[in-house]
């Protein structure tokens, strides 16, 4: 390719990553301004006089609904409510998929079919008779309620991921493991664990990603102490009290984003195989 | 011996036993259920009396009901359509031997890992007439410039677009990227030797032999737009009035705001069957076409 044709790709290159980068930029840059210099200066010029205020207020004084404690409540139950999903629908996945790829019996394949129907369906179609069976236990509008919903709906996406890793795994290795006469757990343990780690990241940031960003289930299951980050940062928005605080909004939808971005940050490269793994057997 | 052998026997299909429980109550279970119930009496609350098809002729009279579908029909297609030409282009440009790739890509996946309500109040403060992209354009110098989709209600609907793109066509890009990463090197250079340009080889080779990417990304924004919900609520909460309504948020309101639990299990099982009607085509084309390679 000439000079002037690698300058084009070089520059629409570059470009897309703006458009890809703006939208943060002004996030970041509006939730750094005072409200004067919103109504005032440009919308993609870097602030002023850079202000922590709208942050504060954010996370600790803003009003989401009737509560004006900020969005920080709201982040603990997120952090509560996905953690032990998160734990808990991977290491039930890993489990499956072990018992799926070398622990075969007759109708497992068929099993496994069954189950992905899960990764299919629109949540919408379970949503009302669950709402119904979370009042009934008494576990509507708590955290535990919420965790249960992640982790039933979770594990037909972590028995796929398992599954599908388990299955380059050669057979000979727990079959001679068997000879040997370790069991199904001594096997799991010392065979496929020790070379699991790099399908538990995917698996583990997928989960993570998906619990946090969740709002459907938070707004249609959790109550106002257990809402998740996501429903809190809604309302929040959709509170008004007199001035709109576009800074504060801004501030409020950055700190809900923090922890997926950084996860993708700090491990980026699983992100992306947990999408693409997701995506082409899924 | 014979203990351990025959616990090896049960232990699969115990450890197996709760997901699969979990799957025909909690799957299988509750969409029979959310099936029965759109044929039942239920309003606010769950009545076992039989209706026939009442609730089915209740949604497919409300206009609300058309105007969620059409919107969906619409916000689908364009979706789908400009998040693979866009993931398929940026996938192209970055396979020229660029410098920098790995930092690009990064760069464009990012949005990937935001809440859609994320996604959807970052771009509600940008598209904001008034404060937004408008009146940066006007400070610029154009200042007849307008630009009030948000709160237009004909074109409300396309900023859900405008948002979803954003948020979306870097998955297609890292998806077509690793589809051309397997494209088999030595047919390429056997074209270039034959005198092929570059476009024509992408056009004619390489292109065609990205099929079950695209059919995968596909599937996946299907998907998403389907089930589109969150992304909707943050951006437009389905207005200006009910403009930019989609199926997500009119079952979602009928169920459990106005309560209307047999409308809304009516939605959600033509929500279910949207995307059995746009999956199940696509995967037999896919497994025919993958059979005749």
């Amino acid at each position: 390719m000439n000079r002037a044709g690698r300058f084009l790709l070089y520059a629409a290159l570059v470009s897309t990553a703006f458009y890809a980068l703006a939208p943060m930029w002004v996030m970041l840059s509006t939730s750094l301004k005072t409200l004067d210099e919103i109504r005032e200066g440009s919308l993609i010029a870097a602030p002023h006089a850079p202000t922590i205020e709208p942050w504060l207020k954010a996370w600790g004084t803003a009003c989401s609904g009737v509560r004006c404690e900020g969005l920080k409540p709201f982040f603990l139950n997120s952090l509560l409510m996905t953690i032990p999903a998160v734990l808990i629908s991977t290491l039930v996945g890993a489990l499956n998929g072990y018992a799926l790829t070398h622990w075969r019996f007759r109708g497992s394949d068929f099993l496994f079919t069954a189950l992905l129907v899960g990764c299919f369906i629109p949540f919408q179609v379970v949503l009302l008779p669950m709402a119904r069976l979370l009042g009934a236990v008494g576990i509507s509008d708590s955290v535990f309620g919420l965790i249960f919903v992640h982790v039933v709906y979770g594990l037909a996406f972590t028995t796929l991921f398992f599954r599908n890793y388990y299955i380059g795994v050669p057979g000979e290795l727990v079959k001679a493991a068997r000879v040997d006469g370790a069991g199904f757990f001594t096997i799991f343990q010392r065979i496929l664990l020790p070379i699991s780690g790099p399908i538990f990241m995917v698996c583990v940031i997928w989960q993570f990603t998906q619990i946090w960003n969740d709002f459907l289930f938070g707004v249609v299951f959790a109550g106002s102490d257990s809402q998740p980050v996501t429903v809190a940062l809604n309302n929040l928005v959709r509170t008004s009290t007199g001035v709109k605080e576009y800074n504060v909004d801004m501030a409020a939808a950055i700190i809900a984003a923090l922890p997926t971005l950084l996860v993708y940050i700090v491990a980026g490269k699983y992100f992306v195989r947990g999408l693409t793994a997701g995506a082409v057997k899924g | 011996m014979n203990i351990r052998y025959s616990s090896d026997r049960w232990l699969p299909k115990l450890v197996l036993s709760p997901t699969l429980a979990a799957s025909l109550v909690f799957v299988y279970g509750f969409i029979l259920i959310t099936v029965a119930l759109s044929f039942t009496e239920s309003r606010l609350l769950p009545n076992w009396e039989w209706a026939g098809v009442e609730r089915y002729a209740e949604l497919f009279d409300n206009d609300r009901f058309w105007v969620s579908a059409k919107n969906l029909a619409i916000f689908g297609t364009l979706f789908i359509g400009i998040s693979l030409v866009v993931g398929l282009v940026i996938a192209i440009l970055l396979d020229q031997k660029i410098r920098g790739e790995g930092f690009l890509r990064a760069i464009y996946l990012y949005p990937m890992a935001l809440s859609f309500i994320v996604t959807g109040n970052a771009w509600k403060w940008l598209l904001n007439p008034g404060l937004g992209l408008e009146r940066i354009v006007q400070q610029w110098g154009w200042t007849s410039f307008t630009f009030d989709w948000l709160v237009n209600p004909d074109r409300a609907i396309y900023t859900v677009v405008i948002a979803g793109v954003w948020q979306s066509s870097g998955f297609a890009m890292a998806l077509f990227l690793a589809g051309l990463r397997g494209v088999d090197s030595e047919i390429i250079k056997a074209a270039k030797v034959d005198g092929a340009s570059l476009p024509t080889i992408y056009r004619r080779i390489i292109i065609p032999s990205l099929r079950p990417v695209f059919f995968s990304v596909t599937l996946i924004l299907a998907h998403i737009a389907i089930k589109s919900f969150d992304l909707v609520m943050a951006l437009t909460g389905g207005g200006p009035g009910t403009a930019s309504d989609v199926p997500a948020i009119f079952m979602y309101q009928f169920s459990f705001t106005r309560g209307q639990l047999g409308v809304g299990a009516a939605s959600a099982v033509m929500m279910l069957m949207t995307i059995v009607a746009v999956m199940v085509p696509l995967m037999y084309a896919e497994a025919r076409s993958g059979r005749e390679r």
